[in-house]
């Protein structure tokens, strides 16, 4: 979503909404992210209050204080950004990729289904399957902080079966024209 | 980033993270990134504990982890590549940096009013606002940043001040910096006569 991605040409406006519709984008985030209402105290206290940056292609950037928080494009799930993801790593659930995945995961490419379950990989185990369309973290082999979000193209046990095609999409990886924006 | 709003509280704190200040990755990144060499050099001098901790001889066995040795060293000479490829993209936007051209034109308005158009700032990082605001307080006039006839920003000072300018960006006073002089020209625009 961000692999191009230039400030200048990109946003076309900046407003802070109003003040039901941060309500509802905070129900939003706590019933989407596994989140606790103190933990996003912490992240977007209520007294900040939030910028919504427009972007093109019905892109969303959400900010408090300058720094972009969450994206979300047309009214779909909220995205945290990566370095606010990196900081609070438990908000989201947690798939792997091996070792040989990573250059390309940099490069900016959807993660194929054989990174996810090699040896190298990770995937949630079966009681806490994930289901297809839902949004994740994407870890590295032998890293400690994550590397991507994305949303998974398949259900969890089904990604652990197949061979080849897109396991999870991704939505903002680092290195990406997002990472470099720490204020907006 | 922000780290300001990080009270401590009974739910879960904020990971902290390392980020590298070469390549802006989280340190264990850096070794996929385009600046490799560089990173570690970096952190070596900055922080040799994290750099015993991601670079000793046991890391880096731990790190091969289920790769095998093939891909391995398929791995590094990418990274190798990467590396060479980013130092050239760098090298070749550093020249053409310095051999864009900076143009400043004295517009004639009306026989004896001038204003001048300076045009090609922008490629040498300086951002066209403030030095737009720089000139009109410099020189007591109205500045502003337009759009030129082919669509491309320049900053339009009132006043015929282009040698003015010219000594400026030689003496690279105020956010005028890094412009090689051989670069400025100064250009005439006269009215054509109508009749």
């Amino acid at each position: 979503m961000f692999k191009k991605f230039t400030p200048s040409t990109d946003i076309s406006g900046q407003t802070p909404p109003k003040s039901s519709v941060q309500r509802s984008l905070r129900n939003a985030l706590l019933s989407q992210w596994k989140i606790t209402p103190e933990t996003l105290e912490q992240i977007w206290p209520k007294k900040e209050s939030l910028i919504h940056v427009k972007c093109r292609d019905h892109l969303s950037m959400y900010t408090v204080q300058g720094s972009p928080l969450f994206f979300q494009h047309f009214d779909g799930p909220m995205y945290p950004t990566l370095r606010l993801l990196q900081r609070y790593p438990s908000i989201l659930p947690k798939v792997g990729i091996d070792r040989g995945a990573i250059r390309f995961l940099l490069g900016g490419a959807n993660m194929m289904c054989p990174g996810l379950n090699s040896p190298g990989g990770y995937l949630p185990p079966a009681e806490e399957a994930l289901p297809a369309e839902s949004m994740v973290a994407i870890f590295a082999e032998g890293k400690e902080h994550p590397i991507a979000v994305g949303i998974t193209k398949l259900e969890s046990e089904e990604l652990r079966r197949s061979k080849k095609g897109v396991g999870v999409e991704i939505a903002t990886y680092l290195g990406d024209d997002l990472w470099p924006l720490k204020s907006l | 980033m922000s780290t300001e709003d990080q009270a401590p509280s009974q739910d879960i704190p904020p990971k902290e993270i390392f980020y590298c200040e070469v390549c802006t990755f989280p340190l264990e990144y850096c070794e996929f990134g385009s600046s490799f060499t560089k990173c570690k050099e970096w952190l070596k001098e900055a922080d040799s504990a994290q750099y015993d901790k991601h670079y000793s001889e046991e890391a880096l066995q731990s790190k091969l982890g289920t790769l095998s040795l093939e891909a391995q060293k398929k791995l590094e000479k990418d990274v190798a590549k990467k590396e060479a490829k980013a130092e050239a993209k760098a090298d070749a936007a550093l020249k053409k940096k310095m051999s864009s051209p900076v143009t400043i034109k004295r517009i004639e308005r009306n026989k004896r009013k001038h204003v001048t158009a300076v045009h090609g700032l922008e490629a040498f990082d300086i951002e066209l606002k403030k030095a737009a605001k720089f000139f009109a307080q410099r020189f007591a006039t109205g500045a502003s940043v337009s759009k030129n006839a082919q669509g491309q920003d320049e900053i339009v000072v009132q006043g015929d001040v282009a040698y003015d300018i010219e000594e400026l960006i030689e003496k690279g006073t105020g956010v005028l910096k890094g412009i090689p002089i051989d670069n400025v020209e100064i250009v005439e625009d006269k009215k054509k006569k109508s009749d």
